[in-house]
């Protein structure tokens, strides 16, 4: 039995540091326009009080700011919105930051940190800025989490025919983790999939899984190439086939053995 | 907008591994017996005055060669429960019937293997690097235990983590669920595992939320909770009767990120989401496993909710004074009580507490008990404001 999952974009956001903006990032990935040449500031999401938007992570203001962001062009409520947020690694300042108190000084860990500290950190800030308390839920799948995230967002879509907010995010690794942790710059994408095509439409996705082997695929533009070794990067090509409308399917790794395929259509 | 009915999906192997024991027996013997698995805290590096949910002997335990990568104590616990009540087994028979790109993998976990990180930075080299042997970049990243776990049995389904603290396994449950209802995958291994580490001890700790003794779960004069350490598994199948997973709920509080909301209304709507799912309404649920964890707030939202939904029949306790809060795997492993509930009859009481809180209503026992046992709810709430509630019936 082969299953296809049909879920229709509404929305798409993307922030990377030369790359800040849906807008910005599309032109350069169809080519019409080059990446910003100095990095922007870190997004600061209107949706936190102003003292929890200096303090928040780094994985916490680029989720944010990437969810508002598509949830207002979807021109949908967050609050009727189920939620799928998928990462890599989590916060890795943090990580770096509570395993290096731990050495010497554990009774100094910061509760602040260490709440801050769990996947769904994104996800619960999420609730709370918008007083959204519909089914949210943090995921990780390591290289292949945006695959795994939208699919776990098709699925939901499918299952209970809602629209579903789909973030995915990863910073840089720092500290003694660098030397392990692959993760560099910062990357951070957003879609609002709804199950029935409307006026909100901007095109559908079509996606089933393809069993063998899928290797990662390359990219199709120079200014999505600096962004390759971000361990969102599996993200990249189908936020390329988005701007550039293109409807050849893609196979997105999901393992070795494993694939998701995706395929855009009827753009708008 | 309430959720609609979902066909059942069959529980066809299940498995968990605690402080109280390794598989089944050891849990439903500490049931019966009411025998927590707590001890005084002997695992940190520094002193921290808790009691803690311990798994004997992981330190002499290292995993198989063929696995030997993977050696970290969380893939230690993981692969011991995973040898438990004929788990192995039982997977290798599904994975010959349904083929293994047919089998999805969804595990919770809230800090995986997150202990060998900590050690990583205990042993920088000179340059602050990992040491060389501990750079490994498929440990030191919360994917860890299902790529793990997904290499141990050989599974080529998807393969999904669901880290949201201590609702990590329960939503594990209805993201398989909805893989089997749409037809991607014919069966699911679920679970999860979390094992003790400096992190959640000293974060906890942190949050002035542990315990000096052994918890006590929705007693007048709790103190605060104890962690623990579990691993526990699922094989849910479509065929089949017996023990069933009925129904799944999931809600968010947008309360706070550490502290639930007092009135409970997260936790509210997932219940109501869940026994929708389930087609069933609350007086039909003979035993609940409350989420319980001995922390003041958690306690009182979740016993005003208890007693405000449910009527006095209801079996209500929580299983926290038997293994303490296992984080990732709480969900798992009281799906796995709630399930021994079913096949046994037999329902835990609240160990370790004498004094009921005067906000419970007459649902929550200090004693296990017995009966005839249909129809079990089981409760997981974390940080961030998350909530899922499983329905279990036979």
């Amino acid at each position: 039995m082969t299953t296809t999952l049909r879920a229709h974009i509404e929305a798409a956001a993307f922030w990377a540091p030369t790359l800040p903006g849906w807008d910005v990032a599309r032109a350069a990935f169809r080519g019409e326009a080059p990446p910003l040449a100095a990095p922007a500031p870190r997004p600061a999401s209107a949706l936190l009080p102003a003292a929890e938007r200096r303090r928040a992570p780094d994985t916490v203001a680029l989720a944010l700011a990437v969810a508002d962001d598509a949830v207002r062009r979807s021109g949908r409520a967050a609050a009727d919105l189920l939620s799928v947020f998928t990462s890599c690694h989590g916060d890795l300042a943090i990580t770096d930051a509570i395993c290096t108190t731990l050495i010497d000084h554990p009774l100094l860990v910061s509760p602040t940190r260490f709440h801050n500290s769990v996947h769904n950190a994104a996800s619960g800030y999420w609730g709370i800025a918008t007083g959204c308390r519909e089914a949210s839920t943090a995921v990780t799948a390591f290289e292949q989490s945006f695959a795994a995230g939208l699919l776990e967002a098709l699925t939901q879509c499918a299952c209970e025919a809602r629209a579903v907010l789909l973030v995915g995010c990863d910073i840089a690794a720092c500290g003694a983790l660098a030397s392990t942790t692959a993760s560099r710059g910062s990357l951070a994408v957003a879609l609002v999939l709804a199950p029935e095509r409307s006026a909100r439409t901007l095109a559908t996705l079509d996606a089933g899984l393809r069993p063998g082997r899928a290797s990662p695929l390359p990219l199709q533009s120079e200014a999505a190439l600096p962004l390759a070794t971000n361990a969102m990067a599996d993200a990249l090509p189908l936020f390329e086939a988005l701007a550039r409308e293109r409807t050849e399917p893609l196979a997105l790794p999901l393992s070795a053995r494993l694939a998701l395929s995706v395929t855009l259509g009827a753009f708008v | 907008m309430p959720s609609k009915k979902i066909d059942p999906v069959a529980v066809t192997a299940w498995t968990a591994t605690s402080a109280v024991g390794v598989g089944r027996a050891a849990m439903l013997e500490a049931l019966v017996r009411s025998r927590s698995g707590l001890r005084r805290n002997d695992f940190t590096h520094q002193p921290l005055p808790t009691w803690i949910g311990r798994v004997a002997g992981l330190e002499e335990a290292p995993l198989p060669p063929s696995l030997a990568a993977w050696d970290c104590r969380n893939h230690r616990l993981a692969w011991r429960g995973l040898n438990a009540d004929g788990f192995l087994d039982a997977v290798a028979v599904a994975r010959e019937r349904h083929g293994a790109a047919r089998i999805a993998l969804v595990l919770g976990t809230s800090t995986s293997s997150i202990g060998a990180t900590e050690e990583a930075y205990r042993r920088l080299d000179a340059e602050g690097r990992f040491p060389p042997e501990m750079r490994l970049p498929r440990v030191h990243t919360p994917h860890s235990l299902s790529a793990f776990v997904q290499e141990a049995l050989a599974l080529d389904g998807p393969c999904l983590t669901i880290s949201t603290a201590c609702s990590s396994s329960a939503k594990a449950f209805a993201a398989a669920q909805r893989l089997m209802r749409l037809g991607l995958v014919d069966a699911a291994v679920v679970g999860g595992t979390d094992t003790l580490c400096g992190s959640v001890l000293f974060g906890f700790n942190a949050l002035h939320l542990v315990s000096p003794e052994a918890c006590r779960p929705f007693d007048v004069a709790r103190a605060g909770i104890n962690l623990g350490e579990a691993a526990g598994f699922a094989l849910l199948e479509r065929a089949g009767s017996g023990l069933m997973l009925t129904g799944y709920g999931e809600a968010s509080d947008a309360y706070h990120m550490s502290t639930p909301d007092p009135q409970g209304i997260g936790a509210e709507r997932a219940l109501d989401d869940a026994l929708a799912r389930a087609g069933i309404e609350a007086r039909a649920v003979d035993h609940i496993n409350l989420h319980g964890t001995a922390s003041a707030k958690n306690d009182e939202a979740e016993a005003l909710l208890v007693a405000r939904r449910f009527e006095a029949h209801t079996h209500a306790a929580s299983t926290k004074g038997l293994t303490g809060h296992t984080l990732g795997a709480a969900g798992i492993v009281e799906a796995v009580f709630s399930l021994l509930a079913l096949e046994t009859g037999w329902m835990p009481g609240n160990v370790g507490s004498a004094r009921l809180d005067p906000v419970c209503g007459p649902q929550i026992r200090l004693d296990a008990a017995r009966a005839d046992v249909r129809c079990v709810v089981s409760h997981s709430f974390g940080f961030g404001g998350t909530n899922c509630v499983l329905v279990f019936q036979r």
